[in-house]
């Protein structure tokens, strides 16, 4: 029965919400909204248990002086910090110039985009290894990324012609390409959700 | 002289007070004058709604887009009754003929549209300075369908890829044997395991940034509970950092699973299935942290994957990890083929927990995915080859309306 019961409720959610995609009415409209509540509620309280989980998992590595468990120090102590200061004054906290906004608009934000920023590196050393010409298959890729990169740059009089040529290449073959993968992952994630609401799959589930 | 000039003087006053003065009058008037009514006026339940809507149609007025009394658009005004008073609803501008009229479904807000009740509605041409009113049309009453019509070719696909695949799933079950053609990314998690046990080094999993809704998510589970009885065969520590409480609890719960279908139940240590937090760039941090710290051998991305994509596989790069990623996300596929040594591409993914596991009634899913693929291009090749000839029924009968 402990086996069944999850069983049960994934295969008549599962049903619902395939059967609710295509009735309109109200009554379905009300339930559905009911159960996307409900995945909040679930995020709310599952929100404690990771809180419970990165509390631990950095104690540990501080008590067993784990390699960087200096970080685990410092992650504990954003931790309190950040609790403690949203607690103190309740909505206030998020209000413009307290200090728990300070930290988090001239602290937070500043490392957040300093980590977004590192993506234009990593690009230009990933194109760097792709672009490499060892193949026909990576020469052809060259080609292609020159001809698109150099669509904005005024080339004089063959900036016609390879605007035109980037263009077909974006609507033509690349277009093709991904609405190839686009039909795959459709029917891969159909199966997929078929397979766990008819219980073949369910793996997910843990065992006893 | 003095006559012919008093003579003149005399027809001008004539022409301007008996002919350009009235013609004048007779002009601005035309502005003032209200242009012709809208007719033939409808109102009818919105089809396909969930009963808080009713439509509007109208054959315009014989002044839309004509001189003077040009109409530059009309308003919807509705009652409750056909003496009743009449309120605007809304506007659109000339040569549009249809208006949804629409309120809010629930009732504590103002602009609540009452279900099966009866209305009446009015459509009144405007011009600049003057405006005309049609008959009233109605009652008319909202109510909502149990059925989406637009959706029907979505409903026959969806039914005919499920009878497919239990067919195949039948098939299976009766000792069918099928064959798949080998993923060189899937052939390469044994050796990718086995490289991480000889050099004693961790293996690192991460599940992206979806959420257990999300079905790339879901389909990573499976991968991750596969590998992680592969792991706990080959007794290698295998770390997993969330992002997602909940991920992280089936995460736990999955990972517990694969050690036991081992058989090393023992082995199985909670704590390397941990939360780190729900921000994209404070995850990434603490991912390649643990990377450059752990020395992980082996790196597997499968999931749902944003722009912290190419961070963490550059990462894992110049860890000198061996990398094995998977997406559903189209965006993020070309970083990860360029940066990582195999990448499951799109449906890949979904069709990984089968291969990894070999068992018949998952390869019998992946089989009828194959036949609807092979569905799916047939129908391509005769729309484009219909819609050549201009044989619109057949591109009709794939047209969705949401």
């Amino acid at each position: 029965m402990r086996r069944q019961l999850p069983i049960l409720i994934v295969f008549v959610s599962g049903v619902f919400m395939v059967i609710q995609y295509f009735i309109p009415h109200e009554s379905f409209e009300f339930i559905y909204e009911y159960a996307m509540d409900w995945i909040i509620i679930i995020g709310i309280f599952a929100m404690l248990l990771g809180l419970w989980s990165l509390t631990r998992a950095s104690v540990s590595k501080v008590q067993a002086k784990a390699p960087g468990w200096g970080f685990s120090v410092m992650t504990l102590v954003g931790l309190a910090t950040m609790l403690f200061l949203g607690f103190y004054k309740g909505n206030k906290s998020i209000a413009e110039g307290t200090f728990f906004m300070d930290l988090f608009w001239y602290i937070y934000t500043p490392i957040q985009a300093t980590m977004f920023s590192l993506l234009a590196f990593y690009i230009a050393s990933a194109a760097y290894r792709s672009f490499r010409v060892r193949t026909v298959l990576a020469t052809i890729l060259l080609v292609t990324a020159l001809i698109i990169m150099l669509r904005l740059i005024p080339l004089g009089p063959i900036s016609g012609v390879n605007q035109w040529l980037a263009s077909w290449i974006l609507t033509v073959p690349n277009m093709a390409a991904k609405r190839a993968i686009w039909i795959g992952v459709g029917l891969g994630a159909t199966a997929t959700a078929l397979k766990i609401i008819f219980g073949i799959e369910r793996a997910y589930m843990g065992k006893d | 002289m003095r006559y012919k000039n008093l003579n003149r003087l005399l027809i001008l006053t004539f022409f301007f007070f008996f002919l350009i003065l009235p013609l004048g009058q007779i002009l601005a008037q035309e502005d003032t004058l209200p242009p012709a009514p809208p007719t033939e006026v409808r109102a009818s339940d919105t089809q396909n709604d969930n009963g808080h809507s009713i439509t509007i149609t109208w054959k315009l007025s014989g002044d839309d887009g004509a001189g003077k009394k040009d109409v530059v658009a009309y308003e919807i005004l509705r009652s409750e009754s056909p003496a009743g008073e009449f309120v605007v609803r809304g506007m659109v501008p000339a040569g549009n003929n249809t208006y949804q009229d629409r309120g809010a479904k629930e009732k504590e807000d103002k602009n609540y549209f009452h279900p099966y009740h009866d209305f009446y509605y009015k459509v009144r041409a405007k011009t600049l300075n003057s405006y005309s009113e049609s008959g009233v049309a109605g009652p008319a009453q909202a109510y909502g369908q149990w059925f989406h019509l637009g959706k029907l070719p979505v409903f026959v696909g969806t039914l005919a890829f499920t009878i497919m695949v239990l067919a195949f799933i039948s098939l299976a079950r009766k000792g069918k044997k099928f064959y798949v053609r080998p993923l060189a990314g899937i052939d390469a998690v044994d050796d990718a395991i086995g490289r991480a046990t000889e050099m004693g080094r961790p293996i690192l999993y991460i599940l992206g940034l979806g959420s257990a809704a999300d079905i790339a998510t879901i389909a990573s589970f499976t991968i991750l509970n596969r590998i992680a009885k592969k792991t706990a065969e080959h007794k290698t520590k295998i770390i997993v950092p969330c992002n997602d409480p909940i991920v992280m609890s089936v995460a736990q719960e999955t990972v517990k699973a694969g050690y036991l279908d081992a058989g090393r139940p023992d082995m199985y240590q909670e704590e390397n299935i941990f939360y780190i937090t729900s921000m994209q760039f404070a995850y990434v941090a603490a991912v390649n942290g643990i990377m450059l710290r752990e020395k992980t051998a082996t790196n597997f991305y499968l999931g749902k994957f944003y722009a912290e994509s190419l961070i963490l596989a550059e990462t894992g790069s110049v860890a000198g990890s061996i990398q094995i990623s998977g997406t559903d996300e189209i965006a993020q596929i070309p970083f990860f083929v360029a940066a990582t040594d195999y990448t499951l591409i799109g449906e890949e993914l979904y069709a990984a927990s089968a291969y990894l596991g070999r068992e018949p009634l998952l390869l019998g899913a992946l089989k009828a995915q194959d036949l609807a693929k092979a569905i799916v291009m047939i129908s391509l090749a005769s729309g484009a080859v219909a819609a050549s000839f201009h044989l619109d029924f057949f591109l009709r009968l794939f047209t969705v309306q949401m």
